[in-house]
């Protein structure tokens, strides 16, 4: 249900409240177009939008085409989350510089970007929620993701339009967005819906050419009822940890693990993976070196290295580890799933693996 | 504003004493003396030691609380950071964060008789519980340390087991190969079971040593009607944070490094069976 206040915006005005959010010093992201896909990037304006574009999703397949109209997010979800802004892929932590008789920390620079993400996508605003119980809400908190976090405004927009991919529904994490935005915009023909989430969103709208909402906010409901009903992909969650937990030697881990390449396309996709590697990268003099933070996955067989070798040491245990713990254990880590039904990891993985056809393949024979 | 878990502590070398060929022990203490005075850990946990420009490895500490100035981390060198560990001495400035972890059940333990199980460099974390043990000798029923070696020579902290013994532990050694001087047993550590005459429903095991050493010395203590929730094991995997962040060290839905590395058994048995789990 719509259960915020909404206004109408006209489609043209979009790039005054981009405008605005640059002018009270946010870094706008959102999508555009580059390298033929629809990725995340900095927008100056509106028409940087991939307007009038759409995508057309299958398992190991991306391509873009034209729509018939001149949407603004007529499309789904790309290879970008949002995750690159709040957990960058590589981030240096802080340095460490010799002195005479020690070390000091000096902590990288605590002025982040204050992002304001444009076109985040109900699927994507669980994922942050998701990661947020990693960073924010454990015994301990990463502050490098807080800074980030704490900051950031977000402009959500109500899908219009599910890839073959996406299954948000069957995870209750879409297609409607009801919370954890500042705004959302549903896509009318003619205009923008606009539901304000937070008193921020409100202020940011003040002067802006909107107008009061009164038969769009239905139009704006159905818009995301449709999307629904057109989602075919679906994941039953059902016994979810105990269904893997007890098929830990289940044949079809052999079987996926002849067609997975261990690539690790999936986990890089993925909004909600957070595993990394800590490196140390020292200056040539050896006098000054950084604490470097990037993305691993659990496809690399050096994660799990131990004294002997690696505790994973074929693709088998190695995708059975992803899934668990995408679908299983991350429920006992976090109280929630870790997957939010986005369809990424189904797209760009090379050949086509689909998490939804292995679990259903579990679920079939279970204990076989 | 939060502070950066990951951010290590300067800390000084004070003393490097070799245990074995390719393991020493290293005495440190923090710079900074409020910090040492906030630092309390308990038997089994483990800390970050860091080496500027090398990097940084997970380290069980290996000195008792309370037991004299700073802590105490007995190294193996077998890598990149730990080789580089090798060529300090003391003086040298490193860094230190922690303490991480589960820790053993020491006061659970009291009233019971207590079997303490090491294979190799796993009598480090269990040293801690040993000396804890020993100070309140009076509350706790029989003590034995099972202790499994590869060679004689590869016996760490060999100067204390007098005071132990003297202290009421009783000593097992056992070593894969013996050498001419060698009077001990030979075998595998759990085998040193069977020649205990345990009471097995007031006995705790707590065991550390390589993985395939500790899943038979479960057994052992199983079959001998040890419950399972009475064996506790100290696991180990790769460790990039230790503060539950970089994933690294789970099993199944455990974060190694938070809710272990000390697990009573029955807590992790399914998924510690499984290969390659
Ligand atoms: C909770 C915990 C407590 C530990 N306590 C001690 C201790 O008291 N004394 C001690 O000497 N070692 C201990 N270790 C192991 C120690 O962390 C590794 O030996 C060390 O990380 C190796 O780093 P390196 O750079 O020297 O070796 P690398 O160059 O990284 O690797 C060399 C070898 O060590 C293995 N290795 C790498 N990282 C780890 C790791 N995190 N754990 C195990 N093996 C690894 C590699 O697979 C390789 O075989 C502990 C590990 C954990 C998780
Ligand atoms: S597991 Fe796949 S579908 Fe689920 S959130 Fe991650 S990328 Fe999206
Ligand atoms: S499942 Fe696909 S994307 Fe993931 S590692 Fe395997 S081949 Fe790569």
């Amino acid at each position: 249900m719509v259960n915020t206040s909404a206004v109408v915006m006209e489609k043209s005005e979009l790039g005054n409240l981009i405008a605005r959010l640059w002018a009270e010093g946010y870094t706008v992201v959102g999508p555009t177009l580059a390298q033929g896909a629809i990725v995340f990037d900095e927008l100056r304006t509106a028409d940087q939008l991939p307007i009038g574009w759409t995508d057309e999703q299958e398992p190991g397949s991306y391509r873009l085409k034209r729509r018939d109209d001149g949407a603004y997010f007529g499309y789904a979800v790309g290879p970008h989350s949002w995750k690159k802004y709040l957990f960058p892929a590589r981030l240096t932590l802080f340095s460490i510089e010799r002195t005479a008789d020690s070390f000091a920390v000096h902590q990288g620079s605590t002025d982040v970007p204050r992002y304001a993400f444009l076109g985040v996508r109900s699927c994507d605003l669980h994922a942050i929620a998701v990661q947020d119980r990693t960073f924010l809400h454990g015994p301990y908190v990463d502050p490098h993701y807080e800074r980030r976090r704490e900051r950031a405004f977000i402009i959500a927009v109500q899908c219009g339009t599910a890839a073959s991919t996406c299954f948000c529904a069957s995870m209750n994490t879409g297609p409607r967005a009801t919370q954890g935005f500042d705004l959302a915009l549903t896509e009318l023909p003619e205009a923008f819906v606009v539901e304000v989430g937070s008193e921020r969103g409100g202020a940011l709208l003040v002067g802006l050419n909107v107008r009061a909402a009164n038969g769009e906010i239905e139009a704006a409901h159905q818009v995301t009822e449709t999307t629904k009903r057109q989602m075919t992909r679906t994941l039953d969650t059902s016994d979810m940890p105990a269904l893997l937990y007890e098929n830990l030697d289940h044949a079809r881990w052999d079987d996926v693990a002849g067609r997975c390449l261990s690539c690790t396309n999936c986990t890089m996709v993925c909004p909600t993976c957070f595993c990394h590697s800590v490196d140390e990268v020292p200056d040539l003099l050896g006098e000054r070196s950084e604490r470097v933070r990037q993305w691993d996955s659990c496809f690399n067989p050096e994660l799990s290295h131990v004294a002997g070798g690696s505790t994973r040491p074929d693709i088998r245990a190695r995708y059975r580890q992803w899934l668990t713990h995408k679908l299983a254990s991350w429920i006992d880590q976090f109280g929630v799933s870790g997957c939010v039904g986005c369809g990424r990891c189904i797209t760009w993985c090379p050949v086509g693996i689909d998490l939804t056809e292995e679990v259903a393949a579990i679920r079939g024979s279970d204990r076989a | 504003m939060t502070s950066d878990p990951y951010c290590p502590h300067p800390a000084v070398l004070r003393s490097v004493e070799p245990e074995t060929p390719g393991v020493a022990t290293f005495g440190m203490e923090f710079q900074e003396p409020a910090r040492a005075a906030a630092f309390h850990h308990r038997p089994g946990q483990f800390n970050m030691v860091y080496l500027p420009g090398v990097g940084e490895v997970a380290i069980s500490i290996a000195s008792a609380p309370g037991e004299g100035v700073g802590l105490r981390h007995t190294i193996r060198f077998v890598g990149r950071v730990t080789n580089a560990l090798q060529s300090l001495r003391p003086g040298a400035v490193l860094g230190l964060r922690g303490p991480y972890g589960s820790a053993w059940p020491v006061e659970e333990a009291r009233g019971r008789d207590v079997v303490l199980v090491a294979g190799g460099l796993g009598l480090a974390p269990l040293r801690p519980a040993v000396k804890a043990l020993l100070a309140e000798r009076a509350q706790y029923g029989r003590l034995w340390l099972l202790y499994g070696a590869r060679q004689p020579s590869d016996r760490l902290y060999v100067a204390e087991y007098a005071d132990w013994e003297r202290a009421g532990l009783e000593l097992l050694v056992t070593v894969d190969r013996a050498d001419a001087s060698w009077r001990g047993a030979v075998g595998i550590v759990p085998l040193l079971f069977r020649k205990l005459a345990l009471d097995p429903s007031r006995t705790l095991v707590l065991t550390c040593g390589p993985e395939v050493m500790m899943r038979a010395t479960v057994h052992e203590a199983i079959d001998r009607g040890v419950a399972a929730s009475d064996v506790y094991v100290s696991l180990e995997r790769n460790m990039q944070c230790a503060v539950g962040l970089c994933g690294h060290c789970q099993l199944g839905p455990e974060f190694l490094c938070m809710n272990g590395p000390v697990f009573p058994y029955e807590r992790v048995a399914r998924f510690l069976g499984k290969e390659h789990f």
